[in-house]
């Protein structure tokens, strides 16, 4: 049965290939079981292997000697555990919700084929990603889903800022992956080796300096930083929102994004002998985390909102990551997949609705509309914000309370202010859209419409997963059964972590939060369902207002510092050194050949008695040489 | 006979042949029509026959005077075959003028 685990990724892989080479020929109801059907059988398989792994332990399947230079041997491999296992589940399952959706909502694009395809092969290098067995089969599914998220965030390319936003995406993952391959190097130089086994193996026996270590940690954190959108490197996130809503839910949101996440928790022997580098971490993700909170205060773009919210959440996780609680980052990573899809699923339902409409200012009042939408997208916020027994509740509980016992006062306090702005602009979000009157135009009220089948049992899937999703791994004082059951499944790879504060505490902590959460979506309610309370339109922000909205101006200041200087630069290169330097040289040779050529060739005029003169000039000057 | 003959010093001949050749060689590089192009050729070839038969004379030896002769029959034998070409020429162009055949030209 072993044999089998390569299909995982492969089916995809062929999905991509018929899509890619025949999709334009075949109907979209085939390419739609094509590009969704490879997926299911593989989101089965991945179950089995999840069930085999649950009774036997990891699996190991190498498929071949991908190269062996100078000591480096690379294997084609893949490792499936604990870890692996339920990243292989959420990306599959949610993949597989996800491609059934786009059938409803792409079904009237021409890039039909296209798009099954390139998420076809975007799940082929996640699952590269997640399942290899070393770091380079890691960067090979790295750069794959790099590609991928560039090609799905530029599919509309007729839009020139589509095509620029797929860019920046594929230029600031770029400088994230300068770091995680100068992680991989020094990986190599310290360990002799890139397997992941073989490292954590040799950890123990080879004598390393503190600072080596730290400096890979933080080299590998920078890859992370770039994939999962962390300061200074998240601007591409946002922007990403110019794909299409499935890739937002897909990419942006449940599964790409998690890559840094993953590669820490992958890394977690590593990263918990260097307490600088953890620090580093969760300083980082802190910072992203209220950073990213306070901008999605002001957006008035649906998908801008719960990009910014990606950000915020990514940041939450590499918070926990830092603090030790690598469980807990998987844990939320989970959760947050169920909801985040949810919520851009819901909104990508919205916005099929409204026609393409995206301002929040121009919706509202659509819970009549679209109940079901509505109700799905409610059950998002309330899990998101960590109202009580919902999926968010449980992970970001779990987080906040590591955040405490392991960072102090200080540190929870600010993790959870950034966990109440959440529920300030989800609730925000929601009570703008589906509450109050409607506030687009008529032609837009009379097209609004519930989305179809495909699209709204998808909705429903994730609405049951973010409503049950926090069971998975419950407090252990709580005693709800199922305690910490997600930590327990991750003690094969990640060492078992306890919050050791008393039950007194933990529960004084939770209620603290989640009353604030609470209170924060009972409080909105008020505000947001009136009508006064309506964004203003872009021309009259003022003042604190202006600045979040323009996301503090850090693209224009990223534009001043690196953009500008290099394009100038460029500038001068190009002038300078290409067209006058290099092209002068080349243009030299040609136009001087050419004019000593032009010289030359008046001497050919066929006028006998220049030759006669040439010849006789030549006698002469034979004679002169020779006697004088 | 030959006492007279010497009574000319040798230079002169040379001078004279150096002239005469000088003259068929600006004649060939300056003049345009075929026709006297082709005397100006003659006047080389008689220089350098004048300056043969001077050489053999004063020192004796038939074999310069031989090859003079040699020369006066490729010479006859040159001008008949230029005189033809000259002829073929005028017929077709109606002119002599050498300037005009560059038809090699580029």
């Amino acid at each position: 049965m072993d044999s089998l685990i390569p299909l995982i990724p492969f089916l995809p892989l062929i999905g991509f290939v018929i899509n890619g080479l025949f999709g334009k020929n075949l109907p979209k109801s085939v390419v739609g079981i094509i590009g969704s059907g490879t997926l299911l059988v593989s989101f089965l398989l991945s179950i089995w292997c999840f069930n085999e792994v649950g009774t036997s332990g990891a699996i190991h399947v190498r498929l071949y000697n991908f190269f062996t230079v100078d000591g480096l041997q690379v294997d084609f491999g893949f490792l499936i555990d604990h870890l692996s296992v339920w990243m292989m589940l959420i990306v599959t399952g949610i993949g597989f919700l996800i491609h059934v959706y786009s059938i409803g909502y792409m079904h009237d694009d021409d890039g039909f084929w296209k798009f099954f395809a390139y998420l076809n092969l975007f799940i082929f290098s996640m699952l590269l990603l997640v399942m290899g067995d070393n770091f380079l089969m890691l960067f090979f599914g790295w750069e794959g889903v790099g590609l991928c998220s560039y090609l799905l965030i530029g599919f509309w390319y007729t839009n020139k800022e589509y095509g620029k936003a797929a860019r920046k995406a594929f230029i600031m993952n770029r400088i994230g992956d300068l770091g995680l391959l100068l992680g991989m190097f020094m990986i190599f130089k310290t360990f002799g080796s890139l397997n992941y086994e073989d490292i954590f193996s040799r950890m123990a026996s080879i004598r390393m300096e503190m600072g080596v270590i730290t400096t890979i940690c933080i080299l590998l954190f920078i890859g992370a930083m770039g994939k999962s959108a962390q300061l200074p490197l998240y601007t591409w996130l946002p922007d990403a929102m110019a794909g299409p809503t499935p890739v937002s839910a897909l990419i942006h949101a449940a599964t790409m994004v998690t890559a840094g996440i993953y590669l820490v928790a992958r890394c977690n022997p590593l990263y918990s002998l260097s307490p600088d580098a953890m620090h580093f971490v969760a300083s980082i993700g802190l910072i992203t985390c209220i950073f990213a909170a306070v901008i999605g205060l002001r957006q008035n773009d649906i998908k801008k909102i719960l990009a910014y919210s990606t950000v915020s959440q990514l940041g939450l996780m590499f918070v926990a990551l830092g603090m030790g609680a690598y469980a807990s980052a998987m844990f939320h990573v989970t959760t947050h997949a169920f909801f985040k899809a949810l919520l851009f699923l819901g909104a990508g339902s919205v916005i099929h609705g409204m026609g393409g409409e995206q301002d929040i200012r121009k919706m509202g009042g659509l819970r009549k509309a679209m109940p079901i939408t509505f109700w799905v997208f409610l059950i998002g916020t309330f899990a998101i914000s960590g109202f009580p027994l919902l999926s968010g509740f449980f992970s970001k509980d779990e987080i906040l309370a590591f955040t405490y016992a392991h960072g102090g006062m200080v540190w929870w306090v600010l993790a959870g202010l950034s966990a109440m702005l959440t529920a300030v602009y989800m609730s925000r979000l929601l009570y703008l859209t589906f509450f109050g009157a409607f506030r687009g135009t008529t032609e837009q009220e009379h097209h609004l419409h519930e989305s179809p089948a495909t699209m709204t049992v998808p909705l429903a899937i994730l609405a049951g997963l973010s409503l049950a999703g926090g069971f998975l791994n419950t407090p252990h004082f709580m005693h709800l059964g199922n305690s910490q059951w997600m930590a327990h499944w991750f003690s094969w790879v990640i060492p078992m972590q306890e919050v050791h504060l008393g039950e007194s505490t933990e529960w004084m902590l939770m209620i603290v939060t989640t009353s604030m959460a609470v209170a924060v979506l009972i409080i909105s309610y008020f505000i947001y369902t009136k009508k006064s309370s309506v964004p203003v339109p872009d021309a009259e922000q003022k003042g604190l207002t202006r600045v979040i909205a323009h996301k503090f101006y850090v693209d224009e200041i990223y534009d001043f510092l690196f953009v500008r200087p290099l394009e100038r630069l460029s500038r001068l290169f190009h002038y300078y050194v290409d067209m006058q330097g290099i092209d002068g040289l080349v243009n030299g040779v040609g136009s001087g050949v050419q004019k000593l050529g032009a010289g030359f060739r008046k001497l050919q005029n066929g006028n006998i008695e220049y030759y006669l003169i040439g010849m006789v000039a030549g006698v002469i000057l034979l004679l002169l040489t020779l006697f004088i | 006979m030959l006492e007279i003959i010497r009574q000319i010093p040798i230079d002169y001949y040379v001078w004279l042949s150096t002239a005469l050749f000088c003259i068929g060689v600006f004649g060939v590089l300056i003049r345009r029509n075929a026709i006297v192009v082709l005397m100006c050729v003659e006047l080389m070839l008689n220089a350098v026959n004048l300056l043969l038969a001077a050489f053999s004379t004063y020192l004796s030896d038939a074999q310069g005077q031989i090859m003079v002769f040699f020369i006066m029959v490729v010479a006859a034998a040159e001008a008949a075959v230029g005189l033809g070409i000259l002829v073929m020429i005028y017929r077709n162009t109606k002119s002599t003028d050498i300037s005009l055949l560059d038809k090699l030209r580029n």
